[in-house]
């Protein structure tokens, strides 16, 4: 496990927050020298603290109206493999996101369309027929909030609110 | 029912495909990747942050490696007698620090929670004073996350 100091989570915080600004600028705010944060921030990456860089875009402006997530149950476990069901579930462009877990259902997806026909004519044909699907649970999502998380704990550094990034509703 | 206020042409397409692969890349590989050159990729780029399509470039945080070992996904149902069930319960959720996602639905499940815990006694513990303390949850149900499969949150421009 990794431990971090305060200059570490300030730095994380900010990257978290907006990954394309300068570390100069940013070792400036915070007070350090710049090589200083460059290696900090280095550190970051390559201990796989930040494991990657995303970039966020506006559904509903790109024509992406509708998220989905799905709750599945497989109807036949043993008969089908779970490696079967994976590599088919990944292969579709449309599933975003998929989280193998314990509880009510066996996989989690996270699903975008175009709108809610288009998110039917992907049920239909692309997740109705994945091998071994059983109960299949849909929830449209309304909105999406992303968190700092427990950054600020000890220090109180980071505690700005978030932004809440709207969804759906196209 | 919907105008596109935002015409994109295939070239902004093209960037944001490749944006969207490699968020970390430099504008002038991304220029390269989408067959333009610098000047004209960091203006569409500046264009398309500037009429918000794209919203941001964020640094993803894997908690596991900071030692949040546990993450579980929580899908609450709320009592919904209650006119601001949404807004107190959302309210209560920002103040835990260990929720690091809070999504509303449409459907059987109200709101889900994704919280993080270093093991599962800390989740426990969490559990116990953090969450089934919120406001206004008429049923909640967990699912633990065993791996993740597929993680790109990739638009299919």
């Amino acid at each position: 496990m990794t431990e971090l100091d305060d200059l570490d989570r300030s730095l994380l915080a900010a990257l978290r927050g907006d990954c394309t600004q300068a570390i100069g600028a940013l070792a400036r705010e915070l007070g350090v020298s710049q090589p200083v944060a460059w290696r900090r921030v280095k550190r970051l990456y390559d201990l796989g603290v930040i494991k990657a860089r995303r970039v966020y875009l506006d559904h509903d402006k790109l024509g992406f109206g509708v998220t989905v997530f799905l709750g599945i149950k497989l109807a036949s476990k043993g008969r089908v493999s779970l490696e079967d069901f994976e590599r088919a579930v990944k292969a579709i462009p449309e599933v975003q996101m998929v989280e193998h877990v314990l509880g009510l259902y066996d996989y989690r997806l996270r699903v975008v369309a175009r709108d809610i026909s288009d998110f039917e004519r992907i049920l239909r044909r692309r997740v109705m027929t994945l091998p071994g699907v059983g109960d299949v649970e849909a929830n449209v999502l309304l909105s999406e909030e992303r968190r700092p998380g427990p950054l600020d704990q000890s220090t109180g550094v980071y505690t700005k609110v978030d932004r809440a990034i709207p969804l759906g509703a196209g | 029912m919907y105008i596109i206020k935002f015409m994109l042409n295939d070239l902004d397409r093209r960037i944001l495909r490749h944006l969207q692969l490699d968020p970390g890349r430099s504008v002038a590989a991304l220029a390269e990747a989408a067959n333009t050159t610098s000047a004209v990729c960091a203006r569409r780029l500046a264009r398309m942050k500037q009429n918000g399509v794209v919203l941001g470039q964020e640094a993803v945080i894997d908690w596991r490696v900071l030692g949040y070992a546990v993450e579980v996904s929580l899908r609450v149902s709320l009592d919904k007698t209650q006119t601001r069930a949404f807004d107190d319960f959302i309210t209560a959720a920002r103040l835990v620090p260990e929720v690091i996602e809070i999504q509303t639905f449409l459907g059987r499940v109200d709101v889900r929670l994704s919280v993080i815990a270093r093991d599962m006694i800390h989740y426990q513990h969490l559990y116990r004073t953090r969450i089934l303390t919120l406001p206004h949850i008429a049923d909640i149900e967990a699912l633990m996350q065993v791996a993740l499969i597929k993680s790109e949150e990739v638009l299919p421009i």
